[in-house]
């Protein structure tokens, strides 16, 4: 049974903060795919509290690409439509992949890539790629305006570095961090819908005609605390031709960045795919054929 | 003249349109005034004993009728498990619960209840209860709970509680005469049954000052016997009502919920109380599939032939008894049914621990002991170099045989035409062949079978009744009531393709239940155990065949055309031998009712016991991708063969061997109720207990080798279990032809499948 206490239909970031100032504890809903269901298992802060709807507000919607190649993703954008836009499958193919692999149908039509990130979920499923693209989030607040890049969002399991009050609008992605690159995305899961990851790692690479690595990004998911860069693998990466060997030591690389504990696998088993999938999405990525 | 063929076409469902149209009533569809709502309290240890409990805050909740305790409810001891009730006492299930209870012996255990007027408030209400417990150790495992020092989990009785031993010839001496002995420790996982509409049920006082209770239940007529039992009032004071059911696969074969509703009720000075589950509670709280172990020996010779079959059985029963030994002591009498051996030894034990309650579900036994039957049989084929499906072609029982251990003969059993059907319609050979492409790189093909017997009904270990009522209606169509259970399976649809098909009327001249009511329908013991087309079938032919006789008498009377000159076609009387029409029987249905002289209704009533059995059999083909790297198993393709006689309605059958497949298929690579050290359930939500979706399953591919089943009623025998039994272990053995390692163990998780490769490989290594 859900707990919610009230709701409040935001139009504006001006509504959003005017009902935060007479209830603090009031909840942001966006498409609801977390929150109610964290509402309905009496989650600590989740449950007995009003929501605030947001789904109205313009500066959260559209994906756009700036004048400058900066590509501006919507917080409200669903997985649905980010993996559907034109734009987002020119250039960001990586990402595109990934939200195609969040939960079901239904999922992906009300989850959005916004909450996706508040969310702060270990195994997200859009944290990695954006990760890899070097993602920066919009953050708006009572008092203003900011900037953060996505590597300094996350601080725990669920747990980040927003306080109340803080509204994440749009996730911008400049060109430089996407020209050039192609990417793979490796969701490793016990089904192939309606899961959340085990453990997921997403590629994102750069060659030239020899075959040297230009630029390789290693971004994983539920292998930390909280969705990690692998930047030691990286920087070994840069100037290598790809051989199997260099793939291997990138994947062995990446254990210096990672951080796994037994749960719905062993320690032994996850590392193991922390050594395996970055070469297996390099190879996917450059082939170009899934 | 030909006669129209009802049974054995696939005629839509006769609830079909309420179910597209949201018609179709299910229990929380139903609307009461002043409707209260119950939540169970449940332990949050797994073994112990509650010392005292602090509801004073929760009782000052808002909304808060009453809350309670152990003390406050009846104290009656009874089963759960849905069996006919037995005359002997020393055969009935094992009553070893109350209603509620201070003896915690599983996690969640039912130890107090919180009445409120919305859920919502009852479930506040309920977490603001405080307990204190002892606690006593918890153990997991039948190998925990029989150790020398352990506790007894139920002090009037050993944890090991039961045992059996069946067989033939001496086990040892064939061991030893045989060219080589396969030993394996195989293993099963708990299974959970995921039916999607969670228990409910909701119970009042009528105006007849009797208890009713609408429930979703298999079995109505039992369900009124044990919720009397448990609140120690005569059966006639209860009333079970059963509306349209959203599955049960078995665990709707126990009566969880409906005698707390009912003792709330009574308690309550007869308001309408409901209990509704949730998911999480239906997983971890109600019943599962058990866990159980095989240690298995086979001895086979070089030529192929096996002489002996040598099986120990440890079966975890969980908290309570519930089907108890029934399900584990099962598997002897199928092995015999379906393989020849020189000597056959079952030994099973069954053992309470403090994990969920095992209990019947969908196979009862049959996919865990063919597992074990079918891994140690494929890697006796595999060890004297043999074609897999020979090797079962030259062991398995020939038609005809006499199963002493089931006291019966195997009439029309086609294991044979399954498996020559199988291998042709599978393209095994092509597959097989094809599979060599695979067998070096990161992904490894491979294709496996799996064989099975299955029996239909329980006789002659249960007693198998049923009745039907067929009433005339004036416009010349029929009124079926049987208390065989519609839950979701199509049964209804398929009675009432046989009464149709008797009687000679159109399938849409038969009108079912809306409602399975005790105080309305004939009594049958429900649904389960594969039973109601074989034994509700013969009730149902016997009241429309007196049916027809009684028109057919009406016509003769009134036309005077010899009775055995006349049939009965499409709803018309017509001449045998010709087709000429003699009347209608809408004519004589509505003379019944209306001539001056010889009006009567027309009404006939049938109650059969039925001591046979008519064993199915089957197998399961399937080809699989096995990641070396990532341990994971892609299934390229699945197929069922079935001998399950005469198929009343194809398309209905169609619908229980994909659910059936789907259901194996994930038992054997991903379904498994996990727990934590101290009993609690890890993973009982549906996204962390590992469903499949239908992204995770090939297409289904489900063949029948049609027949006539001497016995069953219209030809057919048992097909809503079979489905389930054979995927699994055909799965395991497609990987084993795959990565050339024989797995003991389901489900193949990655991380099991990957660990094992990389022993195996490492042992290579080491022999090197």
């Amino acid at each position: 049974m859900y707990d919610i206490t009230g709701y409040h239909e935001a139009h504006s970031l001006a509504d959003v903060f005017a009902v935060i100032r007479t209830d603090p504890h009031a909840r942001i809903v966006a498409g609801g795919t977390d929150v109610l269901v964290k509402n309905r298992a009496e989650a600590a802060t989740y449950a007995e509290v009003a929501l605030i709807g947001i789904r109205e507000i313009p500066e959260l919607q559209g994906i756009r690409l700036e004048v400058d190649g900066t590509i501006s993703i919507g917080a409200l954008c669903s997985f649905d439509e980010i993996e559907h836009d034109p734009i987002i499958r020119q250039h960001m193919g990586l990402l595109a992949q990934a939200v195609s692999l969040v939960g079901g149908p239904q999922t992906r039509h009300m989850g959005t890539i916004g909450g996706n990130i508040c969310n702060a979920g270990p195994g997200a499923d859009s944290s990695p790629s954006l990760l890899a693209y070097n993602a920066v989030l919009e953050i708006q607040s009572p008092t203003g305006t900011r900037h953060l890049p996505i590597r300094d969002l996350f601080t725990g399991p669920s747990q980040t570095v927003l306080k109340p009050g803080d509204v994440v609008v749009r996730i911008n992605v400049a060109q430089a961090d996407y020209q050039g690159y192609v990417g793979y995305y490796t969701k490793f899961a016990r089904r192939n819908a309606l899961d959340i990851a085990n453990q997921s790692c997403a590629a994102l690479i750069k060659v030239n005609d020899q075959q040297e690595i230009q630029d390789l990004r290693i971004a994983f998911g539920a292998s930390a605390p909280t969705p990690v860069r692998a930047p030691h693998a990286e920087a070994y990466a840069q100037g290598k031709t790809i051989s199997a060997d260099v793939l291997k030591a990138i994947g062995t690389a990446c254990l210096k960045d990672t951080k796994t504990h037994s749960g719905r696998n062993s320690k032994a088993f996850r590392d193991h795919l922390v050594t395996v999938l970055p070469g297996r999405n390099i190879m996917t990525a450059l082939k170009g054929d899934e | 003249m030909d006669k129209k063929k009802i049974v054995g076409h696939s005629e839509e469902r006769w609830d079909a349109i309420a179910k597209v149209k949201g018609q179709a009533n299910y229990t929380g569809d139903f609307s009461f005034k002043h409707l209260l709502h119950a939540k169970i309290l449940r332990s949050t240890i797994a073994h112990g004993y509650v010392k005292s409990y602090d509801i004073a805050e929760a009782a000052q909740m808002p909304g808060v009728i009453k809350i309670f305790l152990p003390e406050d409810l009846p104290h009656h001891l009874y089963s759960t498990a849905g069996h006919p009730w037995n005359l002997d006492p020393a055969k009935r299930d094992i009553e070893d619960r109350t209603m509620l209870t201070r003896h915690v012996h599983v996690y969640g255990d039912d130890i107090a209840l919180v009445v409120a007027r919305t859920e919502l408030q009852a479930k506040k209400a309920m977490l603001k209860i405080k307990v204190e417990y002892d606690e006593y150790p918890v153990y997991l495992t039948p190998e925990a709970a029989m150790a020398p020092d352990a506790m007894r989990i139920h002090p009037e009785r050993e944890n090991a509680f039961a045992s059996s031993e069946v067989g033939f010839g001496d086990v040892k001496q064939s061991l030893k005469d045989a060219d080589y002995v396969i030993a394996r420790h195989l293993t099963t996982p708990v299974q959970q049954h995921l039916h999607l509409e969670n228990q409910i049920a909701v119970a009042y006082q009528s105006s007849d000052q009797r208890w009713t209770c609408i429930s979703s239940t298999q079995i109505p007529h039992i369900c009124r016997r044990i919720v009397a039992q448990a609140n120690g009032i005569d059966w006639s004071q209860v009333r079970v009502k059963k509306p349209f059911i959203g599955g049960g696969f078995g665990n709707k074969q126990e009566i969880i919920i409906e005698p707390l509703v009912v003792a709330l009720s009574r308690a309550l000075g007869g308001r309408p109380v409901q209990i509704a589950l949730t998911r999480e509670e239906t997983i971890a709280y109600t019943r599962t599939r058990h866990a159980i172990s095989y240690d298995m020996k086979i001895g086979v010779n070089q030529d192929g032939h096996l002489t002996a079959i040598d099986c120990d059985v440890l079966s975890n029963q969980g908290g309570y008894a519930s089907h108890g030994h029934a399900v584990g002591g099962k598997g002897g009498t199928f092995i015999n049914a379906l393989y020849r051996a020189d000597s056959l030894r079952f030994s099973a034990k069954t053992v309470y621990t403090n994990i969920a309650t095992a209990g019947a579900m969908r196979g009862y036994g049959m996919p865990q002991v063919i597992f074990a039957l079918e891994s140690i049989i494929d890697d006796a084929a595999d060890k004297i170099g043999m074609d897999p499906i020979k090797f079962r072609q030259i062991n398995h029982q020939p038609d005809g045989f006499y199963n002493q251990l089931g006291q019966t003969k195997q009439r029309d059993f086609l294991i044979e035409q399954c498996l020559v059907k199988g291998r042709a319609a599978f393209h095994w050979d092509e597959k097989l062949a094809a599979s060599q492409a695979y067998k070096t790189g990161v992904k490894r093909r491979g294709v496996g079978i799996a064989a099975f017997s299955f029996g239909t009904a329980v006789w002659p270990f249960g007693l198998e009744t049923s009745s039907a009522r067929l009433f005339a209606l004036p416009d010349g169509t029929f009124k079926l009531q049987v208390g065989a259970t519609e839950i979701g399976q199509g049964a209804d649809t398929a009675l009432a393709q046989m009464a149709a098909e008797t009687l000679g009327v159109p399938f849409k001249s038969v009108i079912r239940d809306v409602m399975t009511d005790t105080d309305l329908d004939p009594y049958d013991t429900g649904a389960y155990a594969s039973r109601q087309t074989y034994i509700g079938g013969v009730a149902v032919k016997k009241a429309a065949e007196e049916m027809k006789q009684k028109i057919l008498k009406r016509a003769e009377t009134e036309f005077k055309v010899q009775l055995e000159h006349m049939d009965i076609v499409d709803g018309n009387i017509v001449y045998r031998a010709d087709g000429d029409l003699v009347t209608t029987v809408k004519d004589m249905a509505m003379q019944s009712y209306y001539d001056w002289d010889t009006a009567g209704s027309m009404e006939t009533y049938s109650s059969i016991n039925v001591h046979h059995n008519s064993y199915g059999s089957g197998c399961s083909l399937a080809e699989v991708e096995v990641d070396i790297e990532t341990g994971q198993v892609k299934l390229l393709s699945l197929m069922n063969v079935h001998d399950s006689g005469k198929i009343i309605n194809p398309l209905l059958a169609s619908g229980q061997v994909d659910g059936g497949m789907a259901m194996s298929a994930a038992y054997g690579l991903n379904e498994e109720l996990l727990y934590n050290k101290a009993g609690k359930p890890l993973n009982n939500n549906m996204l962390d207990y590992k469903l499949p979706t239908a992204m995770d399953l090939p297409d289904l591919e489900g063949v029948f080798v049609e027949s006539q089943d001497p016995l069953g009623p219209y030809g057919n025998k048992a097909l809503g279990e079979n489905p389930d039994v054979s995927p699994a272990p055909a799965i395991r053995n497609a990987v084993k032809n795959a990565i050339g390692v024989g797995i003991d163990k389901i489900p193949l998780t990655p991380e099991l499948v990957y660990n094992q490769y990389q022993a195996a490989q490492k042992a290579a290594k080491g022999d090197l």
